[in-house]
């Protein structure tokens, strides 16, 4: 049995066929004729890069941007319904195809919308334009009397034609048109409502196909058996641990790299038990208990100013109150529940790769390089997969069935086992963040300053793993993101200096993982602050009130005040008797200080006898300007509240001195449904507005929430994440 | 040599072939069956997403070895729940709640819910929450996977 999916297998890597393929069976599209059109354009530059049109007046949109689980398949679609007006079951969307889509960027950073959706817009609203000229040379009538509806352009005397008879399987031939005005926000159809996830009712019966569920023809089954120690080198393969494996097509051997190649999955995850390979060397990690001196011992080569408001330094070092404070925070896994899964199809010269990878763009550059060809010889075709928070393994499993496929000649599907998973994906780095503020004599803070220690480099081609095994030619370096961002503060203080030392190394090959940088500095940030306002005797809300200089930021923090009843207070509260005591805390953020504000009230219960917290409730309020799905944004917001309180509570690596230990549920916990916080939500839509990220934003505020709410239950700090048991039970011992 | 099994799966009998009586069952149901319900999650039986029902009871298909299934035993997995392309009173209020973000996961909720609302037509809100405990989700859909099985149980 075999999916409809596997005419993509059909397709010739940019050749004129172009193939609409939906993964809803309701909205299973003709493929499009071969013609004489010329190839599909992908240079953002284009109209024709971003949608095309049929005779049957079905649109498709190509998107660089891909659907991750967050709701952006619908949004855009929403955007390109609008700005066309046409029915939103007459639009469907290719995405991350690179043979076919624009390179949008990868799918991370929250700009699907932000980026993608605004240039979506910007290329149907100049369709939209053509399409009115070519009508009013058609009917005869001024563009400007021309009315839109459903795809049909009438005049005012009645006389009509489709977006289908004027533009129908041929191409607009056009550049973005900057001056093409988008709709008025006023006359919204789609934009702003909460319209119904498209892919959701699949989801649910299982009639969806998401990467881990395609197969196609001829394929094969791979695993990975990686080395038993992080840079170990492989000695010798025990070729006759395997011969009970009946459907054994090849053990795929290649410098360090070791896989098998199965006819059936099964037998490719008997063959990993089953085959004995010695390895030796490698491992040398740093001792897990003194990470946080290692990092603070690491070569500093390069210092980055991002913020200097008079000379902080000069006013410390006279001021007569003083705080300082270290806040860390620990090393994180993505931990998708679905682990990588990629088919890779090595043949005549070509490879095509269809993978889950949230930078499909990237990874085809990538291959390329891993296997010396040239970039129009390799292909690679977003599959959606289990739920990706930032930069995972799918570009490393596709790599690794790329090299099996080459190996065996055959197409390869390979899906990472746990281990793999949780051993192997590029993980969030380790931050160390040193905090001094002082208050002056009026009691206003006189002095800020930060110290962020963090890895250097920023986003970009993360190293490939079976390329580094395999000694292929690789991309270098570090690529944890852009974790500078949020390290300077929304707050006017009278002097600030904050400071990034990017360090050499870091213990783990790092990546990116929703809110990389602003949420590890914005929970010292905010939690700083709430210190800060404790030293100054002033209730948290009134303390950052004083120090913002801007309206919406204000208006945000006046509407959670409002909405999640907060009670000024100056300090912990009264302590009750008992062991079980509640709290609250509040932390708020400008998203990069440029986009997207979110302020938050979290409700706790801490035992202070077991040290346990349990977080009860989050009142998030968010202004991300316009929105284009109030129940999609909100979706985001309670995913974004849920995980954070998972990796704020309980989540951190665990490794020896050869690789990573925790590598299952049971040594890598998350939160589960019993800890799970009630959440409510105020969304601040402002349709005039620009619309701004909401895939990252409100998770940055969870950590330092929590912590202000701790204090304000304990009286004690919590600066070191994940906030466990015994690291509540020694801040009240050291209290 | 491989060896046909036979199994009740969603009210058909089928045929699997294994050479090995210790597969789990879900990769007869996955590769064998070319079922997409049951997900590879963990293989320890520590998430949840491969979760089926035998005889109504919630079962971690990835850690159940096909030698362990009886030929008789009555294998229902998501795409069973749906009648005639209907889905199920369940199904639908998932949909409604739009209970799922990426979605891998949400094969074990439904199932999990499911196998809940046989023993349990009424359950509160600390009930859904305890029987869902062992069931991972990581996109934090929680509170509307929560919400989904409330209005399944007042439909």
């Amino acid at each position: 049995m075999f999916d409809t999916l596997d005419r993509r297998a059909l397709l010739q890597a940019g050749g004129a066929l172009v193939v609409s393929f939906s993964l809803r069976p309701a909205a299973a599209f003709a493929a499009e004729k071969p013609s004489t059109l010329p190839p599909k354009p992908v240079t953002l530059d284009e109209v024709d890069s971003f949608l095309s049109i049929a005779r049957d007046g079905r649109v498709t949109v190509y998107s660089g941007k891909v659907e991750l689980g967050t709701g952006v398949e619908t949004a855009l679609t929403q955007i390109a319904a609008e700005e066309l007006d046409v029915p939103l079951a007459r639009v469907q969307i290719v995405q991350g195809d690179t043979a076919l889509t624009p390179d949008q960027g990868p799918t991370y950073g929250s700009l699907s919308i932000q980026v993608g959706g605004v240039q979506l817009r910007q290329a149907a609203a100049t369709a939209r334009k053509a399409l009115l000229t070519m009508a009013s040379q058609k009917l005869g009538a001024p563009a400007e009397g021309l009315t839109i509806s459903d795809g049909v352009i009438a005049a005012p005397g009645g006389k009509r034609v489709t977006f289908g008879e004027l533009i129908g399987d041929k191409r607009f031939t056009a550049k973005l048109d900057k001056d093409a005005a988008p709709k008025d926000p006023k006359s919204y159809k789609f934009v702003g409502q909460s319209v119904r996830r498209l892919d959701i009712p699949d989801k649910i019966t299982a009639r969806f196909t998401y990467m881990q569920d395609m197969r196609m023809p001829g394929m094969l089954h791979g695993r990975v058996v990686r080395p038993t120690a992080i840079g170990a080198s492989l000695q010798s393969v025990d070729e006759t641990s395997v011969k009970d494996i009946p459907d054994l097509v090849k053990i795929v051997r290649e410098g360090n790299f070791l896989g098998v190649v199965c006819r059936s999955e099964w037998g490719a995850v008997r063959a990993v038990q089953a085959l004995k390979a010695t390895w030796s060397g490698g491992g040398g990690l740093p001792d897990r208990a003194k990470l946080w001196e290692h990092v603070r011992g690491t070569k500093i080569v390069k210092e980055e100013v991002t913020s200097t408001v008079g000379d902080a330094d000069a006013v410390l070092a006279s001021a007569a109150k003083k705080l300082s404070a270290t806040y860390d925070f620990a090393i994180h896994t993505h931990g998708s529940i679905g682990p990588s899964c990629a088919i890779a199809n090595f043949a005549d010269g070509q490879l095509t790769v269809w993978t889950a990878s949230q930078m499909t763009h990237t990874l085809w550059q990538q291959l390329a390089k891993m296997f010396s060809l040239p970039a129009d010889k390799v292909r690679a075709i977003y599959v959606e997969g289990a739920g990706c928070y930032g930069r995972n393994g799918h570009e490393d499993a596709a790599a690794d069935a790329a090299l099996m496929s080459r190996a065996v000649g055959k197409p390869v599907r390979v899906q990472w086992m746990r281990a793999d998973e949780h051993g192997w994906d590029p993980k969030g780095p380790p931050t160390l963040i040193d905090c001094k503020g002082a208050i002056g004599t009026d009691g206003s803070v006189a002095a800020w300053r930060t110290d962020f220690y963090i890895p250097q480099g920023g986003a970009g081609p993360v190293p490939l793993v079976a390329a580094d095994l395999a000694k292929l030619p690789n991309d270098v370096g570090l690529f944890p993101g852009g974790i500078q961002q949020n390290s300077a503060i929304p707050y006017k203080f009278a002097t600030i200096a904050t400071r990034i030392h990017r360090l050499e190394t870091t213990p783990f090959r790092p990546s990116w993982i929703r809110a990389p940088g602003r949420m590890q500095n914005t929970f010292a940030n905010e939690a700083f602050v709430d210190e800060l306002a404790a030293a100054a005797n002033v209730d948290p809300l009134e303390f950052r009130m004083r120090y913002l200089d801007d309206a919406r930021g204000k208006e945000l923090l006046q509407r959670l005040g409002t909405f999640a009843k907060w009670q000024k207070r100056t300090g912990p509260r009264a302590t009750a008797s008992g062991d079980k005591v509640t709290g609250r805390g509040l932390a708020y953020v400008f998203y990069e200080l440029n986009r997207t504000y979110v302020g938050a009230v979290a409700d706790v219960e801490v035992d202070r006898k077991s040290g346990a917290i349990r977080v009860t409730r989050f009142a998030v309020v968010q202004d991300c300007g316009q929105v284009i799905n109030p129940d999609g944004v909100r979706s985001q917001i309670e995913g974004n509240v849920i995980q954070t309180v998972s990796r704020v509570l309980l989540e951190e690596l665990d490794w020896d001195s050869n690789a990573v230990t925790s590598v299952d549920w049971a040594t890598y916990p998350i939160l589960t449904f019993p800890d799970v916080p009630a959440i409510d939500i105020d969304l601040i839509e402002r349709q005039t507005e620009k619309p701004w990220g909401v895939g990252e934003p409100s998770s940055s505020i969870v950590a330092p929430a929590i912590s202000s709410a701790v204090f304000d239950a304990i009286g004690v700090r919590l600066r070191s994440v994940p906030f466990v048991p015994e690291k509540v039970l020694a801040a009240l011992r050291a209290a | 040599m491989p060896r046909a099994l036979t199994l009740q799966v969603n009210g058909r009998a089928t045929k699997v072939e294994t050479d090995d009586p210790d597969m789990p069952l879900l990769y007869a149901l996955r590769d064998g069956l070319g079922l997409h319900g049951p997900k590879f999650g963990c293989g320890l039986g520590q998430c949840g997403a491969c979760t089926v029902l035998i005889d109504g009871e919630a079962v971690r298909s990835c850690v159940t070895p096909l030698s362990a299934v009886a030929a008789k035993a009555k294998i229902t997995t998501l795409e069973g729940l749906s009648k005639d392309g209907k889905p199920s009173a369940l199904q639908q209020a998932f949909i409604d709640e739009q209970a799922a973000q990426c979605g891998y996961c949400i094969n074990g909720m439904i199932m999990q819910s499911a196998a809940l609302l046989r023993t349990n037509k009424k359950p509160d809100e600390a009930a859904i929450r305890q029987a869902l405990a062992n069931n991972l989700c990581r996109c934090g859909t929680h509170v509307r996977i929560v919400r989904a099985v409330q209005r399944a149980t007042s439909a």
